[in-house]
C-alpha cells in the first residue's frame, strides 16, 4: 500500500490547492456558463457574434496571452483589479482566488460549448407546450429546459473541472508559482523539473494528475448516464 | 361562448387574412395544408404574433393589436392539444397531466382529475414515462393534460393526424363527449372531412389564407372541395329506426331509409352520417332489381358542372341536402334538371364506421 507520506507535504499542498482551485472555478462559473450558453443558443441580440468570439477567445489565444491580459485587467493596478480591491477588498493577483479565475476563464469556452449543445437539443415545441399550459418563461426554464439539459450541464461542469485542474499557462502568468499560494499540480511539476533531482517528485505528481483526470472522466460518464436515463423517460 | 378571430399576417409569398365569428361548440378549421390553419390556431394560442388582429373568447380579449394588447401564451388559459402530443419526456404521465393544473388559478373551474383519468381510460398509465406509451395513449394523455389546465378554450391542431385509423376511431369519441359534456369552446384544425362531419358545430373552410366558407357542416362540406373533388361529401342527420336481425341498422333520413352495418346506438338516437358524393348513384325512376338497400327520394335542387367531366348534383331530401358526384354525360343521358324528382342510391358498405357520429345537441 502507498501511505499518505508517499507525497511530501509540499506536494500534498499542491494537490489540495489544485482541487480547491478547480472546484471553485467550476462552481462559480457554472451559472454564468448556463446563461451564456442559453443566450447564444436561443436569443437574438446585437453583439451576439462578438459575445461568441469573446467566449471562445481563451480557447484559441496562447494561454500566456490570456494570463497576461488577466494580469493587466485584474492585477492590483489594473482597472478592474483596482475597483475590486477598493470596493470589495478582493485581491486576485498572486492569490489562489486568482488561480481560480484564470482556470475558470480558460475552462469557460469548453463549458459553454457543451451546455449550448444540450440546450440546442431541447425541442422548443416542448417549451411552447409548457407556455400554453400556463407556465411563465421562468417556470418553463425551471421545469422543462433545466431538467432536460441537466446531463449537458453535468458534462460541461466536469469537463471544465478537468480543464481547470490541468491549467498551467494562464495561471502561472497571472498568479505566478508560489508554493502554498498559487502552486497547483502543473505548476509544481514544472517547478520540480527545474531543480536537479526533482524528477521523482515530478513523476509522483504526474501520477496524481493522471488519476484525477481519469477519475473525473469516469465520474462524468457515470453521472451523465444516470441523469440521461432519468431525463429520457423510458 | 362566442369566438371572434380577426387576423392578418403576411409571410413570404402568403397572406393570411381571416375574419371569423363562431358560436359555442366545436369550430373546425378545415382546409388543405398550406391554407393557414396552423398559423391561425398558433395566433390564438399566442405562439405567433400576427401583424394585425383581434382575438376574443367570450368576454376575454386575448389579442388586440390596435389597442397594443397581447396576452402572453401562459396567461391565455388555453388547453392546446398538439398533433405530436408534446408530452414532457422527463415527467411521468401523472406529472404531465397535472402540469397545467399547477399553474391554473386557484378555484378555477376545471375538470376533476379522477373524472378525466377515467374518461380517457389512462389510470393504468399514471406511473409511466411518455417514452413507454403507444401513439394512441400519448394522444389521450395530451388531451387529458390540456383539459386539466382548466382552459377557457381548447385548441386542437390535427390531434389525430399522426394516428392510424384504429387509433383515430379510439380518440374521436372523446372529442365528441367533450363537445357534448363540457361547455368549453373548442377550436379544432383538420383536413379530414370525416372528422369535420362528426365533430363540427361550425366549419370554417380555409383556402389560400382566406375563409372560403363558414357555417354548419351540413351546409359547408358540400360547398368546398377543400381536399379536392374526392373530399366532397354531404352530412345527413338520421334517426336510428331499428336494428335488424341480419346485422343491419335502419336509419331514417326523413326521405327514405339508410341501411348500414350495425350501428352502436339505441333506436331513437339522432346521428350524423357522412356520405361521400362519389358514392351516390342517381336514378329518375324508382330503382328496381338493384342490390343496394338504401334509396332516398328527393328533388334536384341544383346541378353544377365542375371542371372536367364531372358534375355535382344537389338533391333536396326532406329538409336536408344530399350531394351526388356523377358525370356530365349521365346528367345529359338521364335528362336531369332542377325541380325534377330523383332517387339517390347509396351502397351500404360505402359508409364506413368512422363516417357515423353522435349528433351535436342544438
Amino acid at each position: 500500500m502507498i501511505g499518505a507520506d508517499w507525497l511530501g507535504p509540499a506536494e500534498w499542498e499542491a494537490v489540495r490547492l489544485s482541487l480547491r482551485v478547480a472546484f471553485w472555478a467550476t462552481l462559480a462559473s457554472l451559472p454564468l456558463g448556463v446563461l451564456t450558453a442559453y443566450a447564444l443558443a436561443r436569443w437574438a441580440f446585437p453583439g451576439k457574434t462578438l459575445l461568441n468570439g469573446l467566449v471562445h477567445l481563451p480557447l484559441i489565444l496562447p494561454p500566456v496571452v490570456t494570463g497576461y491580459l488577466l494580469l493587466i485587467a485584474l492585477g492590483r493596478r489594473g482597472p478592474v483589479g483596482q475597483v475590486l480591491e477598493a470596493w470589495f477588498g478582493i485581491v486576485l493577483a498572486f492569490r489562489w482566488t486568482g488561480a481560480a479565475v484564470a482556470a475558470a476563464v480558460m475552462a469557460f469556452p469548453l463549458m459553454v460549448r457543451v451546455i449550448r449543445l444540450a440546450i440546442e437539443a431541447v425541442d422548443p415545441k416542448l417549451e411552447a407546450a409548457a407556455a400554453t399550459l400556463g407556465a411563465s418563461r421562468a417556470w418553463v426554464f425551471a421545469t422543462i429546459t433545466l431538467p432536460l439539459i441537466a446531463p449537458g450541464i453535468v458534462a460541461g461542469a466536469i469537463l471544465a473541472f478537468a480543464k481547470a485542474i490541468g491549467e498551467f499557462g494562464a495561471t502561472i502568468t497571472f498568479v505566478s508559482n508560489i508554493p502554498g499560494q498559487t502552486q497547483t499540480v502543473p505548476s509544481a511539476i514544472h517547478a520540480a523539473l527545474q531543480v536537479p533531482g526533482g524528477e521523482d517528485a515530478a513523476a509522483r505528481l504526474v501520477i496524481v494528475a493522471i488519476v484525477i483526470a481519469v477519475g473525473a472522466l469516469a465520474l462524468s460518464e457515470l453521472v451523465a448516464r444516470r441523469v440521461a436515463r432519468r431525463v429520457a423517460g423510458a | 361562448m362566442m369566438l371572434q378571430i380577426t387576423v392578418r399576417h403576411r409571410f413570404a409569398g402568403f397572406t393570411l387574412d381571416v375574419d371569423v365569428s363562431a358560436p359555442p361548440g366545436v369550430t373546425v378549421l378545415f382546409g388543405p395544408s398550406g391554407s393557414g390553419k396552423s398559423t391561425l390556431i398558433n395566433a390564438v394560442a399566442g405562439l405567433l404574433r400576427p401583424d394585425a388582429g383581434r382575438i376574443v373568447v367570450g368576454d376575454r380579449v386575448l389579442l388586440d393589436t390596435a389597442a397594443r394588447r397581447a396576452l402572453p401564451p401562459h396567461r391565455r388559459r388555453i388547453g392546446y392539444v398538439f398533433q405530436d402530443a408534446r408530452l414532457f419526456p422527463h415527467l411521468s404521465v401523472r406529472a404531465n397531466l397535472l402540469y397545467g393544473r399547477w399553474f391554473a388559478p386557484r378555484g378555477a373551474q376545471g375538470a376533476r382529475v379522477e373524472h378525466v383519468i377515467e374518461m380517457l381510460g389512462i389510470g393504468h398509465l399514471l406511473a409511466r414515462r411518455p417514452g413507454a406509451l403507444s401513439g394512441g395513449e400519448k394522444a389521450r394523455v395530451a388531451l387529458g393534460r390540456a383539459l386539466l389546465a382548466a382552459p377557457r378554450l381548447i385548441l386542437a391542431d390535427e390531434p389525430l393526424a399522426a394516428l392510424d385509423e384504429a387509433r383515430k376511431a379510439e380518440i374521436l369519441p372523446y372529442f365528441e363527449r367533450l363537445r357534448d359534456d363540457v361547455s368549453v369552446p373548442i377550436l379544432y384544425v383538420s383536413h379530414s372531412s370525416a372528422e369535420v362531419a362528426r365533430l363540427a358545430t361550425t366549419v370554417v373552410a380555409l383556402q389560400g389564407g382566406r375563409v372560403a366558407a363558414l357555417g354548419p357542416p351540413e351546409a359547408v362540406l358540400g360547398e368546398v372541395a377543400a381536399t379536392g373533388a374526392r373530399g366532397i361529401a354531404s352530412v345527413l342527420r338520421v334517426r336510428v329506426a331499428a336494428h335488424h336481425a341480419d346485422g343491419l341498422s335502419e336509419l331514417d333520413t326523413g326521405a327514405g331509409a339508410l341501411h348500414l352495418p350495425r350501428v352502436a346506438a339505441a333506436p331513437g338516437t339522432v346521428l350524423r352520417v357522412r356520405i361521400a358524393a362519389q358514392e351516390v348513384i342517381l336514378s329518375p325512376a324508382p330503382p328496381e332489381g338493384l342490390s343496394a338497400l338504401s334509396v332516398l327520394r328527393g328533388t334536384i335542387a341544383e346541378i353544377a358542372p365542375g371542371r372536367g367531366p364531372a358534375a355535382r348534383v344537389v338533391l333536396a331530401v326532406g329538409d336536408q341536402r344530399l350531394i351526388a358526384r356523377v358525370t356530365q354525360r349521365s346528367v345529359a343521358a338521364l335528362g336531369l334538371a332542377p325541380g325534377q324528382t330523383c332517387h339517390a342510391i347509396v351502397k351500404s358498405v360505402a359508409i364506413a364506421p368512422e363516417d357515423v357520429g353522435q349528433q351535436a345537441p342544438r
